[in-house]
């Protein structure tokens, strides 16, 4: 579990993250979505120590990360797996050793074992086979598999993944995501996830935050999403004309009623998808 | 302003590099990667621009002596002398901020740029040790080999041209080498490139590491580096010949 408390964060006078507070549980998908420039990838770095905060503290376990130093922090930090957006791989080692990197800096494991755990972990995100293909010679799909085989290859407790549908088709989007919630259920990992990816907030939001300039907005989970009442955030998630007419036609499903400035005989018209679950159902 | 924050951030840099390493095994392996690519990977450049330095000093010292008073072995000692005390360390390693430095830069550019760096500290690694460390030591073992490398093939370059051209008998090339010969040159020179490759192994190192926004950045802050280097060396080489050398 990670608890984030009254995070501060601002770069000179611009103030990026005002007060935020949440609490990120095990074993689930843990989201930050929120517009461009709201201040979710600044949070998640304040979460991992690329950023120091102004104010507040982050503390994983009970145990206050940000007062930590030196070698209290490695350890932590030791637990942590990371999925960039841009993958981040090392160019010029192979998928075999850019997943290995970890093991080889942190364990004294024999060149065999950290090969099995390297198959392992390759196996697990669908990627036998690629091991001594280059990040180069990747699609952008397999990339972000690779960053995900290095970021678990250690077992980490904590999983940070910013923005990893960025760059990539719907299908390999949902490969992507299924994959991130099957291995959070999988190790009871604290996964924490950056998006304003809408098939993600449905598919694996367990517990979803929404920041409105560098604040937090909304929190709860992908059933209540849909129907809360909170303007800024339908503004968000109903950007797209698609997803409002299948809220709308789910609400006409089960009220009879539709939002306010809708016109009901045009959207039935449309021939609208139904695609959101109700909120009862899992 | 900006220049008293950067040395400050520079100096954080470098006393950031001294922690203990996590795996000592890796950061060997990277340690011999560098000399690899700073050492090996300069080498040719190093032998052309060093035997061509000679055979021009050769030729262009001979144009100058234009008295039969002065001996012809007198060519052999001038080449010998600004090959070995200015041109083998100093231009050398003016390249060598042009080749290792930019390389140096882009390198830990395009990490930072692409979020590899970032990758290495969330996994716990004190990136200013495992990544700007071993460059900063390789080059400080390779660039004096290089320069001493440079010092012979100048020399060599100059008694080939010079008998090549006519200039100067070999004998007499051989013979004016050894006279009047200072062994403190040598090691002045040594003492200059082990300056020079904490220059050009730190400034461009810096430079790298602290780049932000993207590919333009990149080669902006290359530039940079080598031209900040270039300076820096220039300006070193009079700090150190007006401290060391006896007028």
């Amino acid at each position: 579990m990670i608890e984030v408390k009254n995070i501060k964060k601002a770069f000179g006078d611009k103030t990026i993250i005002e007060d935020v507070s949440t609490v990120m549980k095990a074993g689930q998908c843990n989201l930050i979505i929120g517009s461009s420039g709201s201040g979710k990838t600044v949070l998640m770095k304040c979460m991992v120590g690329l950023f120091e905060p102004n104010a507040g503290e982050v503390l994983y376990h009970g145990e206050n990360f940000t007062a930590m130093t030196g070698a209290d922090k490695t350890e932590i930090r030791k637990q942590i797996g990371m999925l960039f957006q841009g993958s981040a791989l090392f160019d010029s080692q192979t998928v075999e050793q850019n997943v290995m990197f970890p093991l080889n800096m942190f364990t004294k494991d024999s060149y065999k074992k950290k090969l099995e755990r390297v198959n392992e972990v390759l196996e697990r995100v669908n990627l036998i086979g690629a091991n001594k293909k280059f990040p180069s010679e990747v699609s952008g799909g397999m990339k972000k598999r690779v960053a995900l085989a290095r970021a678990i290859v250690l077992n980490p407790k904590y999983l940070f993944c910013d923005e990893p549908n960025s760059g990539l088709d719907p299908q390999t989007s949902l490969v992507i995501d299924r994959l991130i919630k099957e291995i959070t259920i999988e190790y009871n990992i604290t996964t924490v996830i950056n998006t304003h990816d809408m098939n993600s907030v449905m598919e694996i939001g367990n517990s979803i935050l929404y920041m409105y300039k560098g604040n937090k907005e909304w929190e709860g989970n992908n059933k209540e999403i849909i129907f809360s009442k909170n303007e800024r955030l339908n503004e968000f998630i109903f950007a797209s004309e698609f997803l409002q007419d299948a809220k709308d036609m789910r609400m006409l499903e089960e009220t009879g009623k539709i939002s306010n400035d809708r016109n009901m005989e045009e959207l039935l018209d449309k021939d609208a998808p139904v695609l959101i679950p109700p909120p009862d159902e899992e | 302003m900006t220049i008293f924050n950067d040395i400050g951030q520079y100096l954080l840099m470098i006393k950031g590099m001294f922690t203990r390493p996590e795996n000592a095994r890796m950061y060997w392996k990277e340690f011999i990667h560098q000399c690899t690519e700073i050492g090996v990977g300069s080498l040719g450049i190093v032998s052309i621009i060093s035997v061509f330095i000679g055979a021009v000093s050769t030729v262009q010292t001979a144009y100058q002596l234009v008295t039969p008073l002065i001996p012809r072995s007198t060519i052999a000692q001038i080449v010998r002398d600004t090959v070995i005390l200015e041109f083998a360390p100093t231009l050398v390693c003016i390249v060598l901020a042009g080749v290792a430095g930019s390389r140096i830069a882009s390198e830990l550019g395009n990490m930072r740029v692409s979020e590899q760096i970032d990758a290495l500290e969330i996994m716990g690694i004190n990136t200013k040790t495992y990544l700007i460390l071993p460059k900063i030591v390789a080059a400080l073992l390779m660039i004096p080999l290089l320069v001493a490398i440079a010092m012979a093939l100048g020399i060599w370059g100059g008694r080939l041209a010079g008998v090549a051209s006519g200039i100067i008998p070999a004998s007499i090339f051989d013979k004016g080498l050894l006279e009047f010969f200072v062994p403190f040159n040598v090691i002045f020179a040594l003492i200059k490139a082990y300056v020079f490759a904490f220059i050009i192994s730190s400034i461009p190192a810096f430079y790298g590491y602290y780049v932000k926004g993207g590919a333009l950045e990149i080669g902006k802050a290359s530039t940079k580096a080598v031209v900040v280097s270039c300076v820096l060396i220039l300006f070193a080489d009079y700090i150190l010949s007006a401290l060391l050398l006896p007028t």
